[in-house]
């Protein structure tokens, strides 16, 4: 896991180099009081170290979303926990068939939710209308209703690939500039 | 498969209950029950819609008889029929372990009186019925729709209501809100049912299955 930016090195793998950078920083931090670290990475850092996602089980996909955050996958140890209601989270898992009279509903959480905010949308239903794709009552994609970030395919993805989602998600915020410069 | 369905099949149909039963049902139904036969292994009563709830009342409270229960309250359309609806009414007899289906048929725009007033049940099924097939019920307390969009126009589970509907919706950037478009398909839907169980359910395994079924002539 590591900032996946071209222009900086990879990230140090666990070892005899990353245990003396470690060491160096505690010095610092002993002798000094404090480490100087860029404030965007620091902000993605700490974004990205706890999304708490907005519960918005919609069908048999909010099962699997279930299952990873309980205690076999446990979402928690990736400081994500759900939250729910919109104004205290930043991450919204659509997980399931969004219908035509559940949109507005969607849209409304969506704009309740505080900036910055991501969407991650879980399933074939939620992709693209999935197997609900020539209902009249189905809309097709929540992309249609949010902005998404992430797609999780799979009719049910398991819980380990709205995981390996998340993870996406995770590195997508850190490679993202939070400061904006002009 | 139970012992009526035994004694159905090998034909003395005098003795069974669910003859006496249907019998029973027909006696008290006098006038008002068009017809009556034991169809699937279940006795079905014919009845015009317009008594439907006085036939309800009368299979509730007969102490014989005490269809104390309205399972379900559904319609069929039969696009072909000139009174192109079946409204369905599924019984269940606690006392005497049976069940009875009350058939009424109603053509396009008629009025059926609506039978909330003899079971409470009966509300949100004819509200699913109003909303699917766009049968008028008379005398609901609410006819409103119940399972589609607010504002939604047509009745899907009529034949002639196209699959993929008349609207789709999205989020109008400018407008700020989740508006109705007309429908606009990438590609339109294709279908590769072909020996599909589930169309029509044609016999074409023949067997058993063909075999099963000797009251759907008598009715």
């Amino acid at each position: 896991m590591g900032v996946m930016d071209p222009s900086l090195a990879p990230p140090i793998p666990p070892g005899a180099d990353q245990d003396a950078i470690l060491r160096a920083v505690g010095d610092e931090i002993t002798n000094r009081g404090f480490v100087i670290a860029k404030a965007d990475k620091l902000f993605n850092w700490a974004r990205s170290g706890s999304l708490w996602p907005m519960t918005f089980g919609l069908a048999c996909c909010a099962v699997e979303m279930m299952h990873s955050a309980a205690s076999r996958y446990d979402m928690d140890r990736y400081g994500m926990l759900f939250r729910p209601s919109p104004r205290q989270s930043d991450v919204m898992i659509v997980a399931g068939t969004l219908t035509n009279k559940m949109a507005p509903a969607l849209r409304r959480v969506y704009d309740q939710m505080p900036e910055p905010r991501w969407v991650l949308s879980m399933g074939s239903c939620a992709n693209g209308g999935g197997y609900y794709h020539y209902s009249y009552a189905v809309v097709r994609g929540c992309d249609r209703i949010v902005p998404v970030d992430v797609y999780v395919p799979g009719c049910p993805p398991t819980a380990e690939a709205l995981i390996y989602g998340l993870l996406q998600l995770q590195k997508k915020i850190r490679r993202t500039a939070t400061i904006a410069r002009s | 498969m139970n012992e009526n369905d035994l004694i159905n099949e090998a034909g003395s149909t005098s003795e069974s209950p669910l003859q006496l039963m249907a019998d029973h049902l027909r006696e008290i139904g006098q006038g008002i029950v068009l017809s009556s036969g034991i169809v699937h292994g279940e006795i079905e009563l014919q009845v015009s819609a317009g008594a439907v709830a006085q036939l309800l009342l009368l299979v509730r409270d007969d102490r014989q008889a005490a269809f104390t229960q309205l399972i379900d309250l559904t319609a069929v359309d039969y696009p072909e029929r000139k009174d192109r609806f079946d409204v369905v009414y599924q019984m269940l007899s606690m006392s005497s372990n049976m069940r009875l289906r009350i058939v009424a048929t109603v053509s396009e725009g008629q009025t059926v009186p609506s039978v909330t007033g003899v079971f409470m049940a009966a509300n949100w099924a004819e509200r699913e019925v109003w909303d699917m097939f766009g049968i008028f019920f008379s005398g609901h307390p609410d006819l409103r729709r119940l399972l589609t969009d607010y504002g939604f126009e047509g009745h899907p589970l009529r034949k002639d209501f196209p699959l993929t509907g008349h609207v789709e919706v999205r989020y109008d950037d400018t407008q700020r809100r989740v508006i109705n478009e007309p429908v606009h398909l990438v590609q339109e839907f294709r279908d590769f049912d072909f020996l599909s169980p589930w169309e029509g359910m044609h016999n074409e395994l023949g067997g058993n299955a063909a075999k099963a079924d000797p009251d759907k002539t008598a009715k």
